[in-house]
């Protein structure tokens, strides 16, 4: 598959001035300036291919948007380079293109030529812009008159209609209403099958798990990690949860609570990589917040490409827990794990025994990883004694 | 459609002004309105396009950091409307030239296109310069204000150079040296090359500059490869600097 976009070694350096000489008054009075070096973007590479839906992730300042403006040619890089095939539409920023004194028609035209369109081409596509922003009779009103959700509809109107390769979305679409959202992926759904690329940055980490071919996540300035959009969305959470809880995937009516789940080898907490083969057991301790009669504590386990693998609850087991008041640990002793090399993810929750409420479910957030055997494409790991004797 | 009425009325105004002016009050050089107009409305374009080109980009500053499109179109607008505002201009002028009967001179006539390359050349130049370091240094605008109306009085567009030239050079120790740095200025050439083209009255070689119609053909041809020079070199400048407008907006 040929590549939409290269990017090589991309570095963006801002200049942060103490005091920024905006004069050449200052400039001239006040001699050498001052100024520190931030860099928004570190060595950043990858290639987006023809075709591909690309999803953008991070924390706020990790460098998403200005890695756009970089892609689109808005910022130029520090260092490296960004090639590009074809024309580019961008949804940056709200209002991006438009002018606020001139009317949604005028500026309809004045976007499409940013874009490239010639007038002729615009007027083909005009009525269709129209149709898809629903805004036709607004079209002769002053775009600063516009709210923001009409402002989204608009921008994204006009760069799905002027038949471009590559679309790039910031979190804009964010704004727009659900329903307006719905068309919005239905249209990009629709744009990828044409064989268009699109790069979307978002915060909709479930969203860009079901849309995306493949995703990146930027940690201040640098590809923390790139590949399938499971991978990825959930080392997203993972990081995220180590700064901000409420981020990772939690549900539940709270009676109950899991203060935290882990993973142990014997009597000590999991360090490193299993070995397949190798006994793991899951502890998870929970808090009744007011007494609940014969809750249920669950697990389930995904490997790296979000597949369910295995899971087991203490109902299963014949345990019951009773009435719960006060904290326990539950501890789930796994046997020889029979997994082959790759990142396990654990989901644990405590539930009724009916299954109809949901105390406190963590998604996804606990993980281990066993170790691959070299040179070996075992799908599953059976434990085997060997003997020989003597016939 | 409003603005292409204003800009006629330009010179019609100025054109009327100083006819007037020159019948009651009398002037030094013969065809007063015809001499001053053939200089003015070339530096017209060279100082409007300077002083809005120098805000072309931050005045679009909006447009700049959010959308991607070759930034030198915001300081080549200027210089096409100021161009457009030129010719609207220049037909008022050439209809008065007809309408009194002045004519023209086939000899001299054809410095009209030289003389006009290199006007658009110069400001093309310069509105680059200006633009792209008005960027980082806002007050640049108020310094080209004052400079425009000091190379305004170095330009031989209200006075007559030739009438200057002699004063000049008979009338100091220096003279002859002040006149060559004089001739430094490219607006002096182009304004030269106008004013030969189109101003023939018969002291026409007392009021002009003291060079020849072939002279000044080699002159400005010379200017054209010189403001070459310098478009290349703003226009790298320009490149230079544009990449960077986005974050210095
Ligand atoms: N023009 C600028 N000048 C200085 N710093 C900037 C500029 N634009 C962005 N930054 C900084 O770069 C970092 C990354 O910003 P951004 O790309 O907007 O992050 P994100 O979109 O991931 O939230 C932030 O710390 C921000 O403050
Ligand atoms: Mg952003």
């Amino acid at each position: 598959m040929s590549i939409a976009i290269e990017i090589a070694g991309v570095s963006k350096r801002f200049r942060m001035y103490r005091e920024k000489p905006s004069s050449l008054k200052q400039r001239i009075l006040s001699g050498r300036v001052r100024a520190e070096d931030f860099w928004a973007l570190r060595d950043v590479s990858f290639d987006v291919a023809e075709g591909e839906f690309f999803a953008l992730i991070g924390q706020n300042g990790s460098g998403k948007s200005t890695l756009l403006k970089v892609i689109a040619g808005i910022l130029r890089p520090s260092e490296g380079v960004v090639r590009q095939r074809g024309r580019i539409a961008g949804l940056l920023e709200l209002g991006a293109g438009f002018h606020p004194e001139l009317t949604g028609r005028e500026n309809v035209y004045l976007n499409a030529a940013f874009l490239g369109l010639s007038h002729r081409k615009t007027d083909a596509v005009y009525d269709d812009i129209v149709e898809f922003a629903e805004l036709r009779e607004f079209m002769d009103t002053a775009v600063k008159f516009y709210s923001s959700g009409m402002l989204v509809r608009l921008g994204f109107a006009c760069a799905v209609h002027v038949d471009p390769e590559v679309i790039l979305i910031d979190e804009v679409l964010a704004v727009g209403d659900e329903a307006f959202q719905a068309r919005c992926l239905d249209r990009v759904r629709t744009f990828q099958k044409e064989g268009r690329t699109i790069v979307l940055v978002t915060h909709a980490l479930d969203m860009a798990r079901q849309l995306c071919d493949r995703a990146a996540m930027l940690d201040h300035g640098v590809i923390h990690a790139i590949g399938g959009p499971d991978q990825v969305v959930r080392e997203m959470r993972r990081t995220i949860s180590k700064h901000d809880l409420e981020f990772a995937r939690e549900e539940g009516s709270r009676e109950i609570e899991i203060l935290g789940g882990s993973l142990h080898r014997g009597a000590d907490p999991l360090a490193g990589a299993l070995a397949p083969g190798e006994c793991v057991t899951l502890q998870v301790d929970l808090k009744a917040n007011e007494p609940v009669d014969d809750p249920v504590v669950s697990f389930a386990l995904h490997d790296g490409a979000n597949n369910f693998v295995f899971g087991s609850d203490t109902a299963q087991h014949g345990l019951a827990l009773g009435r719960v008041d006060g904290k326990r640990r539950v501890r789930f002793q796994l046997g020889p794990v029979p997994f082959t090399g790759g990142q396990y993810w654990v989901t644990v929750g405590v539930h009724s025994r009916d299954n109809q409420r949901v105390y406190h479910v963590q998604d996804q957030r606990y993980s281990f990883e066993v170790r691959q055997t070299e040179g070996r494409r075992d799908q599953t790991y059976v434990p085997v004694t060997v003997g020989v004797e003597e016939l | 459609m409003l603005g292409a009425i204003w800009s006629l009325l330009n010179p019609v105004v100025f054109l009327a002004v100083f006819t007037f002016v020159a019948k009651v009050l009398g002037a030094a050089v013969d065809d007063y309105p015809v001499f001053l107009l053939s200089g003015l409305l070339s530096w017209n374009l060279f100082s409007v396009s300077l002083s809005t080109g120098a805000q072309s980009v931050v005045a679009n500053a909006n447009l700049v950091k959010k959308v991607y499109f070759p930034r030198e179109i915001l300081p080549l607008a200027t210089v096409g409307v100021a161009l457009v505002d030129f010719v609207l201009q220049s037909m008022v002028y050439l209809a008065f030239l007809i309408v009194i009967r002045y004519g023209f001179v086939l000899g001299s006539i054809w410095l009209y296109p030289l003389a006009f390359v290199a006007l658009s050349l110069l400001t093309v130049a310069v509105t680059f310069w200006v633009s792209s370091m008005n960027v980082r240094y806002r007050d640049l605008q108020h310094l080209i204000g004052l400079a425009l109306l000091v190379w305004f009085w170095l330009t031989p567009i209200v006075y007559a150079a030739g009438k200057t030239h002699e004063k000049i050079v008979t009338g100091h120790r220096l003279g002859s040296l002040f006149w060559r740095i004089y001739l430094l200025n490219p607006t002096a050439w182009i304004v030269f090359g106008f004013q030969r083209a189109l101003y023939h009255s018969p002291d026409a070689n007392a009021v002009l500059a003291p060079f020849t119609t072939a002279q000044l053909g080699v002159g400005l041809c010379v200017v054209i490869v010189i403001l070459l020079a310098l478009l290349y070199a703003t226009w790298r400048i320009f490149f230079g600097l544009s990449g960077d407008f986005a974050e210095e907006l």
